[in-house]
């Protein structure tokens, strides 16, 4: 039934929902997502990456940042609200090996999907590194859970008001530059930190693999919607990813696909605020 | 093209009829030739690009009672051959010439299990219509007896009976079958294998049941009530459907077996890979594959722009690759959103196009300009890697190929520009590899369909396929086809236990 067993606010617009879905929390694997959709005939699926699964509860838990008219609704659902469809789990999972290193770098709402990997990287035997980044102090997420699970776990936001002041390639270039060099990199987060993350790795070769979020319509490599260039070759997210080489990923172009519809979903944005404005001023 | 007036066509049919009655001596085949070939009453083209609504509207009783009388009935019965499932064209007419119209569709209804879409969908003109021998006398296969106006009618016919023949199904056996997705197969074999006393699973990975008939074929051509009338029909028959369920993902398709207790599945997941160009440019904003453009337009209704979530891009210049029945219905709703000029771009001749002559025929109407003899180059974009514009380059047709299809060879140095602001690629489709991928276990050939034997058994024990997946992109009706020879054999290994 997929009704959502609990809610919880991280922090402004980001929201961990808890959700009954069992075929998936039982077959999930990290990196995986599902696409929600919140209206059968006239809803949009959006993509979202699985955070945590508990196949005993029959459980999933997604991290959601009200960006669109959809993640706003999904934001706005409530403990006992059922979401209509959850399909999934979609992608191909993590890669998860021993290699000794590894530094896991997360930004914004990405650090959600990150910690099942670094988990899953550090419970098979790695030293595993973390670095979360924000652009504030309210902005940091999963700090707790990351702590409970990272060797070494740093922290910085872009205005210095917690931990570092300084983006997340400042640690990530330090850590790169450590005897031995990690093994391998993640990094999920905003496109732009990515395509960052990857350049600062690139002259020290360390291997850096990235989570992407395109835009996406089916989820199952029927309509190409979430092809990204990567290395030269038309990839599609969805089913050959969504974790790609990002030192192979074309981000300029996946950053231009994705604001394909930008100037009709920041219209939706601010509808969503105004509705919401006008609820509070009626309320009043 | 002049349209011919919808309530004229309704009276000259009732008079025609009335005049047919009257007769005394029974109709010689001479007579027959005589009957006037009956227009489907249609919406204009100035109407229709302005709605979804469906373009053809339909026979009224009387039309269809006056085309099925055109039927020679003959002994021979070529039609008969040319129809994939082998429907008894003359018996049926015969029927609906007599105006007993529940004997038609119960005869339509012994082979086919979905005449009200295989009325609309079929390419007739390449199958039965094109062996009728009505069309052959009046040498125009476009004068043929039009068998799909008249299976379509009397499909619509029962559906709007207060009683509904439902297919019996047989008392349960406690055996268990999953049917991985609900395209035409899907939706043949789990009626098939219900009807034994059979459970039946359907499993769909979209949030809507009906496949291609859903998601891709636009509603002014299929529309969506009646894909979901087959789907409630399977619902109460008693079929189980799953939806938002990706077999392979979801759950594995042996997992379905091993550890779900099923007795056998049947894989009818369809083509679903949309082919690209591998053309400079083909990643910009503005360039959609035509299953991305239609499944928004479509299935999640982005047409409707007010109501929907799905955003669809503002098209003003469309080019739509491709000459094939998925290109004909992008440009065609490409048209319908309000596209101000919709190029349809095909690199060979009018003649090769595999759409159905009647919906070039409609494309044309509503003001899709055709080019012919040209491909795209590459795309060009703008700084923000939006769509500016499609080189193109001109084409001739140069020798014979081995489909005997005569070759397009590029014209060197015709290259010249398209300004546009959409590209939308409708070149085909492969199969979709997620089963391949998930379930090693399966042979497929080297293009990724599923092989099947002359039962519809693939490599895999209990496990059949059929359709799309098979057969790469063909047809709604060889995808019934195939759903039926191997709900016959999925019986048959249940029935021998
Ligand atoms: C735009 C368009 C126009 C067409 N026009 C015509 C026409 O006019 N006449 C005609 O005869 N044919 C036409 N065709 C072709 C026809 O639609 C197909 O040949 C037919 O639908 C194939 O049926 P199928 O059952 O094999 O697969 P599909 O109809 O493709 O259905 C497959 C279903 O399986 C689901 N699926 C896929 N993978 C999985 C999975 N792993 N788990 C669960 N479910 C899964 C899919 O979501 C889909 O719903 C057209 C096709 C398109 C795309
Ligand atoms: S979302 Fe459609 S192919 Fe990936």
């Amino acid at each position: 039934m997929n009704r959502i067993l609990f809610k919880k606010q991280l922090a402004e617009e980001i929201f961990e929902l808890k959700v009954e879905a069992p075929l998936i929390a039982s077959e999930r694997k990290p990196g995986q997502f599902v696409m929600i959709q919140l209206d059968t005939d006239f809803g949009e699926r959006v993509p979202l990456t699985i955070a945590d699964g508990d196949p005993e509860e029959g459980s999933i838990t997604l991290v959601v940042q009200a960006v669109g008219k959809t993640t706003h609704h999904i934001a706005d659902l409530e403990t006992g609200d059922v979401v209509e469809n959850i399909v999934g789990p979609l992608g191909t999972p993590t890669h998860i090996e021993k290699l000794g290193t590894v530094v896991c770098v997360g930004g914004g709402v990405g650090v959600a999907p990150l910690h099942p990997i670094a988990k899953a990287l550090k419970e098979i035997g790695n030293e595993v590194i973390v670095i979360i980044g924000a652009r504030s102090r309210e902005l940091i997420i999963f700090e707790e859970e990351m702590k409970a699970i990272a060797d070494e776990l740093i922290i910085c936001t872009d205005d210095g008001s917690y931990g570092m002041k300084s983006l997340v390639t400042g640690p990530l270039e330090e850590v790169c530059r450590r005897d031995p060099q990690p093994a391998m990199a993640v990094a999920i987060g905003p496109p732009i930190m990515m395509k960052f993350c990857a350049e600062t790795t690139r002259p020290f070769e360390v291997p850096t693999v990235v989570s992407l979020n395109t835009i996406m319509v089916d989820g199952t490599g029927m309509c190409g919607g979430c092809r990204v260039t990567v290395g030269g070759e038309t990839r599609f997210v969805c089913v050959d990813g969504p974790e790609f080489d990002g030192h192979l990923v074309d981000f300029d172009n996946m950053m231009q696909r994705l604001g394909a519809y930008k100037p009709m979903e920041e219209e939706a944005h601010e509808q969503c605020h105004l509705d919401k404005e006008i609820e509070e001023l009626k309320e009043k | 093209m002049s349209h011919p007036d919808n309530t004229q066509l309704v009276e000259d049919a009732k008079r025609q009829l009335d005049e047919i009655v009257a007769r005394e001596d029974p109709l010689k085949p001479k007579d027959r030739l005589a009957i006037p070939f009956q227009e489907i009453p249609s919406q204009t083209p100035e109407e229709r690009i302005a709605n979804m609504d469906e373009v053809a509207l339909g026979y009224t009783p009387e039309q269809a009672r006056v085309e099925s009388l055109r039927c020679f009935d003959c002994k021979k019965a070529p039609c008969v051959d040319g129809c994939p499932v082998r429907l008894d064209i003359p018996g049926f007419l015969r029927a609906a010439g007599e105006g007993d119209f529940r004997e038609a569709i119960d005869i339509i209804k012994r082979n086919s299990l979905l005449p009200a879409v295989c009325g609309r969908v079929c390419p007739q003109e390449t199958q039965c219509q094109l062996h009728c021998t009505v069309g052959k006398s009046l040498k125009d296969v476009n004068k043929s007896v039009s068998i799909g106006r008249v299976e379509r009618f009397v499909a619509d016919w029962e559906a709007e009976q207060a009683e509904q023949d439902l297919p019996e199904v047989k008392p349960e056996t406690g055996r268990k079958v999953a049917v991985v997705g609900s395209g035409p197969a899907g939706v043949t074999v789990a009626a098939d294998v219900r009807r034994e006393g059979h459970a039946v699973t359907l499993f769909e990975a979209f949030h809507k049941p009906g496949g291609v008939l859903m998601y891709g074929i636009p509603e002014f051509r299929m529309p969506k009530r009646i894909v979901q009338r087959e789907i409630d029909t399977l619902r109460t028959m008693g079929v189980t459907v799953e939806t938002n369920f990706v077999v392979g993902r979801t759950r594995k398709l042996s997992d379905l077996i091993e550890k779900d207790g099923f007795d056998a599945v049947f894989v009818g997941t369809g083509a679903g890979l949309p082919k690209f160009m591998r053309i400079e440019g083909e990643n910009l904003v503005g360039v959609f594959s035509a299953n991305e453009f239609l499944t928004r337009a479509n299935l999640m209704r982005a047409y409707d722009r007010k109501n929907a979530d799905t955003p669809i891009s503002n098209a003003r210049k469309v080019a739509v690759l491709g000459g094939g029945n998925v290109a004909m219905d992008a440009a065609r709703t490409a048209v319908r959103l309000g596209a101000e000029e919709v190029h349809l771009v095909y690199r060979r001749t009018e003649v090769e196009m595999p759409a159905r002559v009647e919906e070039v025929g409609h494309a044309k109407e509503e003001g899709v300009i055709f080019h012919i003899l040209e491909n795209a180059k590459r795309v060009v974009g703008d700084e923000q890697g939006r769509v500016q514009a499609m080189e193109c380059l001109k084409y001739e047709l140069g020798e014979p190929d081995d489909s005997g299809r005569r070759r397009p060879v590029a014209i060197p140095d015709s290259e010249f520009m398209m300004p546009v602001d959409t590209v939308i690629v409708a070149i085909g489709n492969d199969s979709n590899p997620l089963i391949k991928q998930t379930t090693p276990e399966i042979e497929t050939n080297r293009w990724g369909n599923i092989v099947v034997n002359e039962n519809g058994k693939t490599s895999m024990d209990r496990v059949y396929a059929g359709g799309d997946i098979v057969l790469g992109a063909a047809t709604v009706i060889l995808a019934m086809g195939e759903g039926r020879r191997a709900a016959a054999s999925i019986n048959e290994l249940l029935a021998s236990e």
